[in-house]
């Protein structure tokens, strides 16, 4: 079992590459200020959108309630930055570390008790929670008037660009792939496929149950603290039920365990809303909301395993370990009993 | 000193008596047979000695250690594998993946290692895929090693299963009808698979089946259950003519020519 040689190379210098084309688009203003506003969400909603993939599509906890983290990661980067920061790198760091953190904290607290249930009874714990957390962010001036209830909280600096959202986001990638591909992400998944086998087999299911949860929070949270210093105003209603949706759409769409279709579905679903809003002209938007339900109950109907439906391509795709005569051809692939 | 020792296990569902007063002493390296007609009690006896279900009464002890209450991972860890009646593989994973994922607690690196694919994680990987591998090899399911589980011929699930079991190195394999399903021709080689996987890997081996012919060559004691009960325990020739154990699966005032 011989690695491939220096993948990790091949892969940095291919978002190099990437990076480098948005970039010239960008410079020669092929890409506008509008459309770079579009990519840079659909950026923050791929990081958002992995954290719910952990969660979902490798553990199998049905979670609608991945906006509260969200959230959470957003208001308290934003009050850090708001109230301390001012523009201040180290105290963006610092606000971006605690808007992590604060999901993380979050989804173990909430985790803990109602990780317990199954699927459908999970989903509906977690979206009582997303509604609470609303709730508490839409009141939240009565307590700390910073964070600007119902009216949202407006005031934040605009410290992330193209650059670093595009950073974070093949930093999410990696270590979302590598997660998965090690230990831990192998009890992680061996859950969602069974998870009374994976428990007589001597995984600890609590506890990686837990472990994703909180890692899925983490990366939900770092995408809203990502946002609160894109977009200089925080509103409740971006962090409500409606965007968990969003991000359960995107997961399952995308595939379910297939981080390919997670990344590739986030960033086709924020253009595709954008994108809408120019084919249909000012007086149509609203046909937006029939049009995207339509293609939502196509893809389903046509693809019920989500477009990549569990696979990954290129660097994604688990390491192959057999030696090449060894592995099985399309012929004898479903070849009778063996030995 | 036995290595499984289980003294008067009891488990009643509401008021159904499950399991009544059931004991058995497993030595080491013995093959055992628990049989007995639908619904007699077999899976529950296995779902308890795993820790799935709560135990009414009763002790379970392990290598002389009380393994009651213990979470069933907890108890898979100390050395008590099993199978499942209805193959419960992880599906969706490769052969491999199956198997890797079972060697899990003996991984020495962190979730830190894990993110970062440090250089202990990649040695470690590397140890855990050999060791895999050796043991799909034994099982004759290397070549498919990177199939995903569900795509497999049955027969090679039912051996995916007990090959996933034994990654945990087990002393003790609990196997739950391993020849259900299978024809003739599988089920003779099912019985020397098990007789080659107690003498490869040293294990005990409990086994529920309906199949004669796999108890009957295989076991060298058998217990029968009925209604939760032990009616009968003994060699399997003994078992063969014992009138209680006919009358359990064929009813009463039935004569054998």
């Amino acid at each position: 079992m011989k690695r491939k040689y220096n993948q990790t190379l091949v892969i940095l210098i291919g978002a190099a590459v990437v990076y480098g084309l948005l970039k010239a688009l960008i410079l020669t203003g092929m890409i506008g200020d509008y459309w770079q506003l579009i990519l840079d969400e659909a950026l923050i909603t791929t990081i958002g959108a992995l954290g719910l993939s952990i969660i979902y599509g490798f553990n199998g906890q049905f979670s609608l309630g991945q906006a509260a983290f969200y959230g959470m990661g957003a208001y308290t980067a934003g009050a850090i930055t708001k109230a301390y920061g001012h523009g201040n790198w180290v105290w963006f760091a610092g606000a971006l570390i605690a808007g992590t953190l604060a999901g993380a904290v979050v989804s173990y607290l909430i985790g803990r008790p109602i990780l317990r249930l199954r699927s459908d009874y999970l989903g509906i714990a977690t979206l009582g929670f997303g509604i609470i957390v609303t709730v508490l962010l839409n009141n939240a001036d009565k307590v700390i008037p910073i964070l600007g209830g119902a009216i949202g909280m407006t005031g934040l600096r605009h410290m992330v660009g193209f650059d670093l959202l595009f950073l974070f986001t093949v930093g999410s990638i990696f270590v979302v792939r590598n997660f998965i591909q090690s230990s831990p992400g192998r009890a992680v998944v061996s859950i969602r496929e069974d998870e009374i086998a994976a428990d007589a087999m001597g995984i600890d299911t609590t506890r990686y149950k837990t472990m994703a949860f909180v890692l899925g929070g983490a990366l939900s949270g770092l995408a809203g603290a990502l946002y609160a210093h894109r977009y200089p105003y925080l509103n409740p209603s971006s962090f409500d039920w409606l965007q968990s949706v969003n991000f359960l759409l995107i997961v399952v769409l995308g595939g379910l365990g297939s981080i390919t279709g997670t990344v590739v579905t986030a960033i086709g679903w924020v253009f595709l809303l954008e994108g809408l809003r120019f084919v249909l002209g000012q007086q149509f938007i609203d046909f937006r909301g029939v049009i995207y339900a339509v293609l939502l109950v196509v893809v389903i109907l046509l693809r019920p395993q989500g477009l990549f439906g569990g696979k990954e391509i290129g660097f994604l795709r688990p390491p192959s370990v057999l030696k090449p005569a060894l592995r099985p051809g399309k012929e004898n692939s479903h070849a009778g009993i063996g030995g | 000193m036995p290595v499984l020792e289980v003294r008067g296990l009891s488990k009643d569902f509401g008021g159904l008596k499950a399991v009544n007063n059931f004991n058995l002493t497993l030595e080491e390296g013995e093959i055992v047979g628990l049989i007995g007609p639908n619904g007699a009690g077999k899976t529950t006896v296995f779902n308890l000695i795993t820790g799935i279900f709560p135990v009414t009464s009763g002790e379970i002890r392990f290598l002389d250690r009380s393994i009651l209450g213990l979470k069933p991972y907890k108890i898979a860890q100390l050395g008590i594998a099993r199978t499942f009646q209805n193959i419960r593989l992880f599906k969706q994973c490769s052969v491999l993946d199956n198997v890797r994922t079972v060697f899990h607690p003996k991984i020495k690196y962190g979730l830190v290692d894990a993110i970062l694919h440090t250089r202990r994680y990649h040695a470690e990987e590397e140890r855990v895929t050999a060791m895999s591998m050796a043991l799909l090899e034994t099982m004759s399911l290397a070549d498919r090693a990177e199939m995903q589980a569900m795509n497999l011929p049955y027969g090679d699930q039912r051996r995916l299963e007990i090959a996933r079991a034994l990654a945990g190195e087990p002393k003790v394999l609990l196997l739950d009808e391993p020849a259900a399903g299978m024809n003739p021709s599988e089920v003779g080689k099912l019985v020397e698979l098990i007789r080659f996987i107690r003498n490869h890997f040293q294990v005990t081996i409990l086994l529920i089946e309906h199949q004669m012919g796999v108890v009957m060559n295989v076991c060298e004691r058998l217990e029968v259950l009925d209604f939760g009960e032990t009616i009968a325990a003994g060699r399997p020739e003994e078992i063969r003519d014992n009138p209680k154990v006919l009358e359990a699966y064929l009813g009463k005032g039935v004569t054998v020519a």
